[in-house]
């Protein structure tokens, strides 16, 4: 079979490597961003203004329900026929004069990507914002082959100046506020007036005077992609600035990393997907710039046009049956702006490229729930449910993050047979709570617990790193003296 | 109507007067409760911390006990619980290869009821002063639980029906469907951002003025409540089917934190 679809991917399924790892466990990490009482400022700001205008634009819609259902259908069949998919978009893009590589994972990637760099003699890129890059790390792998890469996204540049990490997918320096913007700018930015101010026209217009003179001598550009549509081998960026169709349009050379799960059949299935992504990401009803690019067009454009087609750990998470639609994320990033957990500890505190709820399912899907501190992001939900109800494509998230939490207590039990304090609480709860009878026998010992509890009837510390994390910050009431099941027997009924 | 009461664990160990409410109210309607002695708990503290071998036990044991007698509707003051009979238990046992078990779980799932899923959808009860003769003069506010919420999709029925209570002043909370940060042992394993999460709620609750905080889910109000107590709040928390059972003649008192232990 392999030998008939040459460049195809033919091991079995891939691990994920790069910026996919918690590099701590989730409540460390967590409890250290909690502390920034700034963050947590500019977060709650940030995410409820983004929610709001959210909720306004899809309110307009009568048949947001069926645009998410039809969203989700097509991702999942998709997903059902990848393999196809892919090579039709190959040989589509192909025809029409582009170059496919395939990228087994961050690697292999990055390695395409620099040997394409060095073929154009350039040692310069300018960059399209991009998910796909971030997460194999392809600006720190230029950096060491001696290629420069200049993030050309307004927030991105603003972190790539300040030498920070991205802390949301869309809105990546959501971290930071305009004075810390600023700031970054005069720093940074050699050619900057020194009276500039905090005022966010004048400071887009400083990035924009800075960024020009990177379009117009840039030889090679990287992007990745929103959207690649199979029966065309055409490839879509969507973005607000501009920034991007400078960089699509203007170079010689364009390489887009992409994600295998990008792949769409047809051109009218951006009919569904372009109503979907602008209004769930910013809250817009249509994005300012939409570039869609079809191979090469003499005379017009990039002449020298490639798509490297990255698994890194794509296929592991596809293999995963309850796991899998994890995968049709479209990166809107509705998910990480409503929820209650992203809110308070921000991006960083996952870890991975991708925050928030998605990134806490994706990330150890694409690296396996052992991977480093991965196993602990699953658990980074009150599993309220906000992000499944703002997901345009309908991925339920919280049964995908009970899911991993299962893998993750399994792939703990195989690594080690000494009981856990959670095993040890979750083994006395199954006795417990399995049958009636013996869950009345443990009642009898209700009044007990009153006597722990004293006069002011609270139980205010109890011991373990468990239970006591509970009463870190909240009381028990003193339980009753009697269960309900025992005062139901007592006055006698059935 | 013979209803079949699940009490949920927390209920039955922790807030017994909830479970004593539940039955006032069906049995002022003149249906038959009883309560399957076999029934312990749902099992979603096991699910929802990745122990499906363990959860899968305790709903098998629920769908037996709730198998075990004959009855027209189940019932339990807990939104949470119901979704996880209804959704969790076929999981569990679809998850472990046991069709048959999943089949009686569905089945037990069909036929059990969130109280105020039972009171509007089945027993058309929109007028709780009315129909029920609730009466209950304080001033409220309402919290609705996340999985009440999003998992069953109650909408409104929980605070329109306590906004028909006689006597009682309901004032709306601010940021009312964000989570309270409870989340099973969420709480425990990353209990920093569970307790910012709770300070908000917290803040929110005092800002509205009303004496208490009441909703459907005793588990989410023992949170809140804790919180509330800890800080010294004077706010605490009631169930709502002890303000719904509460009447001119027999009234609940309006509680703080610590009233747990002697109602």
């Amino acid at each position: 079979m392999s030998s008939t679809f040459v460049g195809m991917p033919t091991l079995p399924s891939q691990r994920g490597h790069g910026n996919l790892h918690a590099e701590e466990p989730f409540p460390q990490a967590a409890t250290r961003e909690l502390g920034n009482t700034q963050l947590r400022a500019n977060l709650r700001h940030a995410t409820h203004t983004i929610r709001d205008k959210r909720l306004n634009v899809v309110g307009e819609l009568p048949d947001w329900e069926d645009l998410r259902q039809a969203g989700s259908d097509t991702k999942d069949a998709v997903m059902a026929d990848l393999p196809a998919k892919l090579e039709e978009f190959e040989a589509n893009f192909t025809a029409r004069g582009g170059v496919v590589h395939w990228a087994r994972d961050a690697e292999e990637a990055n390695r395409i990507v620099t040997d394409l760099v060095r073929e154009t003699g350039s040692e310069e890129v300018v960059k399209v914002k991009s998910m796909a890059t971030q997460e194999i790390g392809l600006n720190e792998h230029l950096e060491e082959q001696g290629i420069a890469a200049f993030e050309t996204d307004l927030a991105e540049l603003i972190v790539q100046l300040g030498d920070d990490k991205p802390s949301h997918i869309l809105v990546p320096a959501i971290h930071k506020n305009r004075t810390e913007v600023r700031d970054i700018f005069l720093q940074e930015m050699p050619e900057v007036d020194p009276a500039l101010t905090d005022n966010p026209a004048e400071l887009a217009m400083a990035a924009r005077a800075h960024l020009r003179k990177k379009f117009l001598g840039a030889k090679v550009a990287i992007s990745g992609a929103n959207f690649a549509l199979a029966d065309t081998g055409t490839l879509g960026v969507v973005e607000s600035e501009g920034n991007g169709r400078m960089c699509l349009t203007l170079p010689e050379t364009l390489i887009t990393v992409m994600g295998i799960e990008k792949v769409l059949p047809t051109a009218q299935d951006l009919e569904v997907f372009m109503q979907l992504l602008p209004r769930s990401s910013t809250g817009e009803r249509m994005n300012p710039y939409t570039s869609l690019w079809t191979g090469v067009t003499e005379g017009d454009g990039p002449q020298n046009v490639h798509i490297v087609l990255l698994d890194n750990g794509r296929t592991n998470a596809l293999a995963d049956k309850y796991g899998r639609t994890a995968l049709n994320c479209i990166r809107c990033s509705a998910c990480m702006n409503v929820c209650p957990v992203y809110e308070r500890t921000g991006g960083h505190a996952y870890g991975s490229t991708y925050p928030g709820p998605i990134g806490a399912i994706l990330s150890p899907l694409m690296t396996g729930i052992e991977a480093e501190d991965n196993g602990s992001l699953p658990y980074a939900s009150s599993l309220c449910g906000a992000c499944y109800d703002a997901c345009p494509v309908k991925i339920n998230i919280p049964d995908i993050l009970v899911h991993l939490r299962g893998e993750d207590v399994k792939a703990q039990h195989e690594a080690s047979r000494v009981p856990t304090e959670m095993d040890v609480l979750m083994k006395g709860a199954e006795i417990a709570l399995s049958s009636g009878k013996v869950l009345n026998l443990m009642e009898k010992a209700l009044p007990l617990g009153r006597l722990v509890a004293g006069r002011d009837k609270k139980i205010k510390k109890l011991p373990g790193k468990l239970a006591g994390a509970w009463t870190s910050s909240r009381d028990i009431p003193a339980p009753p003296a009697q269960s309900f099941r025992d005062w139901w027997k007592k006055e006698g009924r059935a | 109507m013979r209803i079949a009461l699940f009490a949920t664990c927390i209920v039955d160990a922790m807030y017994p007067s909830t479970a004593r409410a539940t039955v006032k109210i069906l049995e002022r309607l003149g249906h038959e409760v009883l309560f399957p002695a076999g029934q312990a708990c749902c099992g979603q503290m096991h699910t929802n911390s990745g122990y499906f071998d363990a959860a899968r036990k305790v709903a098998a044991n629920h769908v037996e006990a709730f198998e075990s007698v004959e009855y027209d509707v189940a019932v339990a003051p807990s939104g949470s619980c119901v979704a996880s009979v209804k959704h969790q238990h076929p999981m569990l046992a679809e998850r472990a290869g046991d069709a048959g078990l999943a089949e009686r779980a569905t089945a037990v799932g069909a036929k059990t009821y969130e109280l105020t899923q039972l009171l509007v959808d089945v027993l058309d009860i929109t007028d709780a002063a009315e129909q029920l003769g609730s009466w209950f003069p304080h001033t409220i506010t309402y919290h609705p639980s996340c999985h009440g919420m999003r998992l069953l999709r109650l909408g409104d029925r929980q605070l329109d029906l306590l906004k028909t209570v006689g006597g009682i002043d309901v004032v709306e909370l601010p940021e009312a469907d964000q989570c309270c940060g409870f989340g099973g042992t969420f709480s425990m394993k990353n209990s920093q951002v569970s307790t910012a999460m709770l300070e908000d709620k917290a803040e929110n609750i005092r800002s509205t003025g009303a004496g208490l905080c009441s909703g459907g889910d005793a588990s989410c109000l023992l949170h809140i409540g804790g919180g509330l107590s800890r800080a010294g709040a004077a706010a605490g928390t009631l169930h709502l089917a002890e303000i719904l059972a509460s009447t001119l003649e027999d009234p609940a008192e309006a509680p703080s934190t610590t009233t747990g232990a002697t109602r």
